[in-house]
Order: structure tokens, then sequence, then C-alpha cells
């Protein structure tokens, strides 16, 4: 019973929370990920292109519910999420058009792209600050929880309660099939191939004939719906902010490093470990501890590694230390 | 924003054609993380000063104008800056202000005493200003937060509930909060299995609030905001399961709170300052009256600081500083004739005429010790999704 207690204590605080965290992470390194490995360039306006997205993906939602129109017991910014993705796509390749593809044909080197991208970062928080406020604004609707931490004690008896919201298992399924989808497209179909030789060699695929700004387009594309799908996800679970998903550039980023920039499989690789190290580091383990001992054993300190206000510093300690003895991050990707 | 940037130039303009006989410095937040609440209290403190002015009776007559000037809430800098324009080129003879408790300090000691600059502060509500040394030019009318920290020790204990957690929006506000609620509450026999800070500002609370589990307690103390991480977290602890009863002091209790999570919160309960005397309701309407919200948080206290400033001024027979502040503390309690919002010009003839008051006006003040508000607390629970008042204490 004791050690069944451990590990719904354990699964309530770190795992769910951790795994649902994860994969927007994994989504937001994803996206960063291909921009860096197709275009050659760290996108430092990734977290506020999340923002933008999901922003039009709460503007539809709101006209979706005054509407009437609902999905039921899943949130009804599901509906609105394709929206979201081609208005994201349009802002982006518009971007593409005025910013980045006058430096492509200057070919200028990485880091004046990325200064650029960071006038774009500032221009686009700008933008959504300007539409939707600088406010929490809440858009989730539907069944709250599929499982309640109350109702999960009345079925099994047992001491700890176990939630699982909505939002965190559809983050989880929504994510597994955006990344099938993503492995799918780059391994299978003739555009995803030529991507992919893009990025492996750029003067080899333009020889065979790609056309560099098809590739580029497409990219765009696809980062556009990867951002969007992240921030819908993020805002569902946690909140909407415009100034939180400019500070989740960061784990992204460490998330992308650490797995490897320009390889897929890292980002996501990266994206959990990220997510389960600042969840797990950072949560006091005195429970999990007390249960798994013997009777009476419970600790009087709080078996926690670190205070909680240090979690933005351990994807940090992470990235140093991932860098330092791998460079290349844990997936073999490009050297920055 | 810009009104209250043209406003306040137009005071100053003002203050140096009207011949105003008496300026009082209005010093306040106008900018910085509490500027919505500054404009209402700035309204109050002005509020006081016509209303004396249109008595005709203070010093036999003598007008009073405002001047105010922005203090911001965390930049002592500019908080000492401003103190030192109103007391050297707007030649004020009292200062209602400043908003915050970081800035009050500054002002206070850089300014305000080395110019024996009497200071009253509607709103400072630090512990550390009650120690803080002032020559006795320094008042409030806001309660110190070592009192609210007693008496929220003491509702929490008489629900019968001895072990609680604590957490606290990382500033001044909820570390004194904290601070004071952890010593009173174990000295009366509680025990505190955690306290931990949060931030303000972020999506997502659960990290803090898995620590806070496993620390465990009958009840969770939200020493934050509710517009900002307070809610977070509650949120986070309800999702959870982590907690089902809170404890909500003052930055806790609003509108918000019941909007946010309704019947979820049924059976958690807080106090916030607040009587039961009718002065609240009398400064409501005349607020109304006078175009501006009276209800929002502060304004009352702003208005009593601005009324006794004045009030002493005629108790002692002069403007000068250092003459009247001693006459604070008397005009402010008992004995004497009870006063109300709107009977300044009664007040000022009652004084006149030799006679003591008591002024209790609309957040019923009474001085205590180091010539800070006693403190009135307003206990109230959630029932049905609603803030329902419990009592006064």
């Amino acid at each position: 019973m004791d050690i069944l207690n451990a590990i719904v204590v354990l699964l309530n605080f770190v795992i769910i929370p951790a795994t649902a965290y994860g994969a927007q992470l994994a989504l937001g390194a994803l996206g960063v990920t291909l921009i860096y490995g197709i275009l050659r360039f760290s996108n430092f306006a990734h977290g506020d292109t999340m923002a933008f997205g999901t922003m039009i993906v709460i503007l539809c939602t709101w006209g979706l519910q005054a509407a009437g129109v609902t999905l039921g017991p899943l949130p009804t910014a599901l509906l609105a999420l394709p929206v979201g993705i081609a208005l994201t796509a349009l802002l982006l390749m518009g971007t593409d058009r005025a910013v980045y593809r006058f430096y492509r044909r200057q070919k200028a080197k990485p880091v004046v792209y990325v200064i650029a991208s960071l006038g774009v970062m500032f221009i686009m928080n700008g933008i959504v600050r300007f539409i939707i406020g600088v406010d929490d604004q809440r858009f989730d609707d539907g069944e709250r929880f599929l499982i309640s931490v109350r109702r999960f004690r009345d079925l099994t008896g047992l001491e700890e309660g176990l939630g699982i919201r909505t939002s965190q298992a559809i983050t989880v399924v929504v994510a597994l099939i955006a990344m099938v989808a993503l492995f799918w497209f780059l391994n299978r179909t003739r555009t995803g191939k030529s991507m992919r030789a893009f990025s492996d060699n750029e003067d080899l695929a333009l020889l065979s004939g790609i056309n560099p700004e098809r590739v580029v387009m497409i990219t765009w594309l696809i980062v556009a719906a990867l951002a969007t799908t992240a921030g819908t996800l993020y805002g569902l679970d946690k909140a909407f902010k415009p100034f939180t998903y400019f500070q989740l550039l960061l784990p992204i980023f460490a998330a992308a490093i650490v797995g490897g920039l320009g390889n897929p499989v890292g980002a996501i690789l990266g994206g959990f470990l990220i997510a389960f190290s600042e969840v797990g580091v950072t949560y006091a383990f005195r429970k999990v501890v007390g249960y798994l001992g013997p009777e009476g054993w419970e600790p009087a300190g709080m078996m926690q590694l670190l205070s909680t206000d240090y979690k933005f510093a351990v994807s940090f300690t992470i990235l140093l230390i991932v860098l330092l003895f791998r460079p290349t991050g844990i997936m073999k990707g490009k050297t920055i | 924003m810009k009104k209250i940037l043209l406003a306040s130039a137009a005071m100053i303009t003002m203050a140096g054609t009207a011949q105003a006989d008496i300026t009082l410095g209005v010093s306040l937040g106008f900018t910085g993380p509490l500027e919505s609440l500054a404009p209402p209290m700035a309204a109050g403190a002005e509020m006081a000063m016509a209303e004396v002015t249109a008595s005709g009776k203070l010093l036999g007559g003598m007008s009073v104008s405002a001047v105010r000037g922005d203090s911001t809430c965390i930049d002592a800098a500019a908080a000492v800056a401003v103190a030192e324009r109103l007391i050297t080129s707007d030649g004020v003879s009292g200062i209602m202000g400043a908003m915050c408790s970081g800035a009050t300090t500054a002002m206070l000691t850089n300014v305000a005493v080395p110019n024996g600059m009497v200071m009253i502060s509607p709103s400072a509500t630090s512990p550390a200003l009650s120690t803080v040394e002032d020559n006795g030019l320094f008042f409030r009318t806001a309660p110190s937060d070592a009192a609210q920290g007693v008496v929220m020790s003491n509702v929490i204990l008489e629900r019968g509930i001895n072990t609680v957690a604590v957490t606290y929006t990382n500033n001044d506000y909820g570390l004194g909060l904290a601070n004071s609620f952890q010593a009173a509450f174990i000295a009366a026999g509680g025990t505190v299995t955690l306290v931990a800070a949060h931030e303000d500002e972020r999506a997502d609370y659960s990290a803090e609030v898995g620590a806070l589990a496993a620390a465990g307690g009958d009840a969770l103390v939200v020493a934050g905001y509710v517009d900002s991480g307070g809610s977070g977290i509650i949120r986070a602890a309800l999702d959870t399961g982590a907690f089902d009863t809170f404890v909500f002091p003052d930055g806790m209790v609003g509108q918000a709170l019941v909007d946010n999570f309704g019947t979820e919160i049924d059976g958690s309960f807080g106090q916030f300052p607040g009587t039961d005397s009718n002065g609240a309701d009398i400064y409501h309407q005349m607020a109304t009256a006078a175009g501006f919200d009276g209800t929002s948080a502060f304004s009352k206290e702003s208005y009593d600081a601005a009324a006794l400033i004045m009030l002493a001024m005629q108790a002692a027979g002069s403007t000068n500083p250092a003459d009247y502040a001693q006459h604070v503390m008397d005009v402010a309690n008992a004995p004497g004739e009870p006063i109300l919002p709107g009977e300044l010009g009664r007040a000022l003839e009652l004084l006149a005429a030799g006679q003591d008051i008591d002024y209790v006006g609309a957040s019923a003040v009474e001085l205590i010790g180091p010539g800070e508000s006693g403190g009135a607390y307003r206990e109230i629970e959630i029932r049905g999704g609603k803030i329902e008042t419990v009592r006064f204490r």
C-alpha cells in the first residue's frame, strides 16, 4: 500500500506534470531545430511566434464560444487551432519575405540572422501585446479533469490522490501525433527528403535542382504549425500571458541545444530531459521517501535538492554540462 | 497615464499661481506596480483638502491646496527627489504619502526627518516602519502587517487548525506578512510546516505547490496577489489536490478570487482591513458624488491621512510641522467628539473652541504605539462561491 502511495505521489507531482511540460518544450524545440537545420540560424523570435499563434487561437476560440460552438468535453481551442496555424504561417512567410530573404540573398553570416531575429522578436512581442494585452487570458473550456484527485481517492481508497487534467492528456496525444506526422513527412515524402538534403549540403541540393525558396517556405509552414500547437497546448495547460512565452525561449533553446541543434530526435529528447530535470530537481521528495521507508521514518527535512526559485537555473546547468562534454549535443547535432 | 501627468502638471502650475495659504504634498506611486490604486487615493486626499477649504474654518479661513508628486513604488531615488522638490521648491507644510513601504522609508529617512517634515502614509504597511527613527514626524493610517499576522494567526487557530504551510509573493509585502504571521502562529502554539516564496507573473506553479504539498498542513496561507501568482498557486493546489482549505490575507480578498474559483474554495477563509463603522459608507457616497471610486483600496486611508494633518494644524494653531506633529495623536484618538467623513468643518470649529475631538474618519482611525493604525479587520469566509463577512475583529 505504501509503495502504491509513493508511486501515486510521484506521478501526481512529478511524472505527469513533467511529461506534459516536456511535450510542450519538445514541440517548441522542434521548431527551433528545424529553422537551425534548414535556414541555419537560431530564431530568437520563436517564443513570440508561439505567443502570436496562441493569441490567434484564443481570439478564434472566444469567437466560437460566443457563437455557441464547442467541442463538448474537449477544449474548443482545438477547433480554432487550424486558423491559428494558417495566420501564423502567413505572418512567418511575410517576415521571411520582408526580412530574412534579404539576408539570404546577401549570403549574410548566421550572426546577422540572429540579430535580425532579435528585432523580429521585439516586433512580434509588440504586436501580441498590442492586440491582446499583457494580462493573463483564459480560454480553456470543456471537461477540466480526466480524473480528479477526489474521484481517484474514492475509487482506489488510497491516501494520496492523482489528478490528470484533460489539457495534460491532450498535450501528450497531440504532441505525439505532431511528432509522428513530422517524422513521416521528413523521411517518407519527396518534399521532406528535399528538405533534409538541403539541410545536409546546400550546394549539392541546389545542383540537384531543389528549389531553395520552396524549401524555405515549407519550413516556415511547418514551424508555424509546431509553434502554434506548442503555444496553444502550453496556454491550455498553464496560462496564456505574452511575457511567459518570451521566458519560454530559454528552456526551449536549452532543449534544442542539449538534444543537438538541427536534430529533430534530439529536440524531443532534450525537451523531456529539461522538463524532467526542472521538475525533479526542485521537487521535495519528503513524502515519497516517507512512504518507501519503514514506518515512522518520515524524514524531517524536505528532501529537496534545490529551491523552486532556481527552476530556470536547472536548464542552464544541464546545458553547460552537455556543452562542456559533448558540444554537439546528445544526438550529434551541428556545432554552433 | 497621460491624464495623470497632465493633472499633476496642472497642479504644479496652479500651486504657483493660486496663492493658496497652505500647500500639502500628495506623494503617491502614480507610476509603477500599484499605479492603478494611486488616482482614487489622491482624489480622496484632495477631497479632504477641498472640504476644509470650503468650510473656511482652518486657522481663521486659510485655504489648502494639493501638490502631487510621483514617489513611484520601487524607485527610492525618485521618491527622495520628489520629496526634496515638495519641501524646498513647493514649500509644503506636510506630506500625505508615500504609497509603498520602500518609497516611504526612503523619503522619510533621507528628506522628511532631516527637514523636520511631517509625513502621514495611507498605505505603507511594512512592519519595519514601526521602529524606524522618525523623531515623531511619521504616522500612518494603515495598519502594520505585523498586526495582520497576529489577527490571521488567531483566525486560523480559532477554527481548530494548527498546522499550516505558508507561501508568499517574493517582495517586501509578502515577506513581511509571512514573517509576522509565522512568529505569531508559532508563539500561539501552531506549527508552520514550510514557508516558501513564489514569483508573480509565472505560468506554472506546480513545482512550488509540489514542495508545499510535500511539507503538508491542514491549510495553505497564500500571502500573495489575487490578480497574479496567488491565484496561480491556488489553481495548482486544487488541481493536484494538495490543499482544500486556504487562508487569504488582504492581497487575496477580492472579487477576482470568487470569479476564478467559485465554490471550489468553499470553507476557505481570511481577513482584510475593514470596519463596521458607518464612516466607510458615508465616504463611499461622498466619493461617488465627487466622481471617483471610494471603495478602491487605501482611498479611505488617504482621506483620513490628509484630514489628520489639517486637524492637527488647527489643534496646534500653526502650520509648522514641528508644532503640529505632536497633536496628530490627540486629534486621532479619544477622548473627544467622534468625527466622521464630511464633518471636517465641525471638527475645526470644535478645535477652535478648545474642545477635544476623536477623529474616526472613513477608516475608523485609531492610532497606536509609534503612530500607526491599530487596524480593524473584517474576517471573511467563502460560502457557496461568495465572500461572506463572519465578523469584525
